[in-house]
């Protein structure tokens, strides 16, 4: 992490970065906990009826593939990150497959703010920039639906003072 | 067929909603218009129609479908056909082509165009109304093209390419000097000269900068390995099906085919880009090309994205190159189907002003080898003042150029087997939808390329001409 951060600016414009609140961290297991609850009920109940009692241990195997995944959840949570710079918007993220992405403020077209029924159940929401290139993926999901509005006035209002266009 | 009377009768057996289209324009329009048509009535401006040959080419649909069907199944048309007496049969055409002429009658009396102060509006739809506003500063393109039936008939479309414009926004017919004039007049209006003035001040002139001979571009074909492909695999198969078969009909079903397919890619290809000029007027870049389907292209100042100068293995010897572009919204995707290099270096520097094709590219570190086995030769990568360039290809190099100023976006990606080897990725994204990659750099040259990148592609924007191109600012 401390290294990534050593390297990821030029020096003389170090980006502050900003991590996601926990409430995306919370949602993913919570959901994945809901998931391995009803596999694992599957797994342990159907061969345990049909083919004796000993084979209801299967339920054990969502439990421990969910254990795996339930690390490989908080790492990439803490790999997200983003940050404003003065011209540009940084967003960082990924585990193994790691992708930077850095779109300068006077591209952006149109900047959404969306939150699904879950998202909203935990008062999450998630920002996304479009430009003209289609290959753009900017998003940064679970924010707080504060910061969400912040993030969107601020870039609204910087796309709108260094409008580039096409 | 277009008399005022007539067309008022048709009108009046119509649909109210219909009436509303048609009468838009006018105070006492349909009752039933929405709000956007009352601000249309406050401006008045000049609607027209298109070209009155227009409605023929619906009423011929029934006809070609017939014949088409015909060529494409001779047994089971022939079969179907002998059970029909030729009175059914004239009698069905007799139904049919009126019907399909009064549909392509009234898409025709229902579809307006008017070019305002800031775009062109095209209004069009029966009984789905459809209005498109295509604001002329963002152009991107404009083409006029001649298929053969319509040179014949002494007309032309008109299509605008805007991001996001469909194939309905193209004005298709209008007679060859309206489609000139109105060209110039889109052109001089996106310009930004004054809206009075737009008429008069006519086609710009044009410098031609290069001309594609004849005998080049058959050469260039002869050339292809696609060509010398598809001729192997035709002889091949048919031969190999006649040994194992030994069922002439088996044969000759699959050899014509694939003849017939590699003939038509090439000759396609030949027809296609005879006459193939490149000019070079105020208004932008003008391409003019095709043997027997006319296409004029105009593309503006600053909307090129991206160039691809592309070297197949075989004219390598012979210095000769093909030469891509990609604009926002426009089909077309050739600038030079085949010249020398120098000429089409030349070229490119009138495209992109200032800008020359990187002689020294710059390879991935020894490595990559181990993440592209052989290919990683082919990755080359050259970032100049005004362009961020790279190559890929062994056999068929292809060197992309982006100028800083078309950079939408920047990326930096890294997998696990890149990381161990530090490697990475980095994608530079275009409005024209199409992403560059310098493929398989060293990771710390790719975070420092990463952020010079963003911060180039931010301040490339200084100095572009403005969208207005004949306006100073």
């Amino acid at each position: 992490m401390a290294d990534r951060a050593g390297t990821a600016g030029i020096p003389g414009d170090e980006p502050v970065w900003r991590g996601l609140p926990p409430g995306l961290l919370r949602m993913r297991r919570l959901l994945l906990s809901v998931w391995t609850a009803l596999l694992a009920l599957a797994a342990g109940l159907l061969p345990g009826l049909f083919a004796g009692p000993a084979w209801a241990a299967f339920a054990l195997l969502p439990v421990v593939c969910a254990a795996w995944c339930w690390r490989l959840l908080g790492r990439n949570w803490r790999s997200w990150r983003y940050a404003e710079r003065a011209d540009d918007l940084l967003i960082s993220r990924g585990v193994l497959w790691r992708e930077e992405t850095v779109v300068p403020y006077g591209r952006m077209q149109l900047v959404e703010v969306t939150s699904g029924p879950v998202e909203r159940r935990f008062g999450l929401a998630t920002v996304q920039l479009h430009t003209a290139a289609a290959a753009t993926d900017a998003t940064i999901p679970g924010l707080d639906p504060a910061e969400a509005e912040r993030l969107r006035d601020r870039l609204t209002e910087l796309g709108e003072a260094r409008s580039a266009g096409l | 067929m277009s008399s005022p009377d007539h067309a008022d009768g048709t009108d009046a057996m119509d649909t109210p909603k219909a009436r509303g289209t048609a009468y838009g324009a006018r105070p006492d329009g349909g009752g039933e218009t929405a709000g956007a048509q009352d601000a249309e009535e406050r401006i008045p401006v000049a609607e027209r129609r298109l070209h009155p040959v227009t409605p023929f080419r619906r009423a011929w649909a029934p006809v070609a479908v017939l014949a088409g069907w015909a060529v494409h199944d001779p047994n089971g048309a022939q079969e179907q056909l002998a059970r029909l007496t030729d009175t059914m049969l004239l009698l069905g055409l007799a139904v049919l082509v009126p019907v399909a002429g009064l549909y392509g009658f009234l898409s025709w009396w229902f579809t307006h165009f008017a070019v305002t102060g800031s775009e062109l509006r095209i209004r069009t739809g029966l009984l789905f109304r459809r209005t498109a506003h295509i604001r002329l500063e963002r152009i991107q393109a404009v083409d006029v093209s001649r298929p053969l039936l319509a040179r014949v008939a002494g007309v032309a479309k008109l299509r605008i390419d805007v991001v996001g414009a469909d194939k309905k926004d193209e004005l298709a017919f209008l007679g060859e000097q309206e489609a000139r004039a109105l060209r110039a007049e889109l052109l001089a209006r996106a310009a930004g000269f004054a809206p009075e003035t737009a008429h008069e001040v006519g086609e710009a002139p044009a410098h031609e900068l290069l001309h594609v001979p004849p005998r080049a571009l058959a050469l260039s074909l002869v050339l292809t390995a696609a060509t010398w492909g598809s001729l192997c695999a035709a002889l091949l198969v048919p031969t190999v099906l006649w040994l194992t078969t030994h069922n002439l009909w088996t044969v000759l079903g699959t050899a014509l085919p694939l003849l017939g397919g590699a003939g038509a890619h090439s000759a396609g290809r030949f027809v296609a880009e005879f006459d193939w000029k490149v000019a070079e007027s105020p208004d932008g870049l003008r391409i003019d090309h095709g043997l027997l389907d006319r296409t004029h292209e105009t593309v503006p100042p600053g909307r090129v994205q991206t160039v691809r100068i592309v070297e197949p293995l075989l004219w390598r010897r012979l210095g000769w190159v093909r030469v891509e572009l990609d604009v926002a919204g426009s089909a077309n995707s050739v600038l030079i189907p085949v010249a020398p290099r120098a000429v089409a270096e030349s070229v490119i520097a009138r495209v992109l002003p200032g800008v020359t094709v990187p002689q020294e590219l710059s390879r991935a570190p020894g490595r990559a080898r181990w993440c592209v086995p052989v290919w990683w030769r082919g990755r080359r990568l050259a970032v100049t003042g005004t362009v961020f360039a790279t190559r890929h290809g062994l056999l068929r190099r292809s060197l992309s150029l982006v100028p800083h100023a078309k950079v939408q976006s920047v990326r930096l990606t890294q997998g696990p087997w890149q990381r161990l080897w530090r490697l990475a990725d980095v994608h530079v994204d275009t409005g024209a939808g199409k992403t560059v990659t310098a493929g398989q750099r060293d990771a710390e040259e790719a975070v420092r390329l990463l952020h010079e990148q963003a911060e180039r592609s931010r301040t490339g924007r200084r100095d572009a001409r403005p969208d207005r191109w004949m306006t100073a600012g």
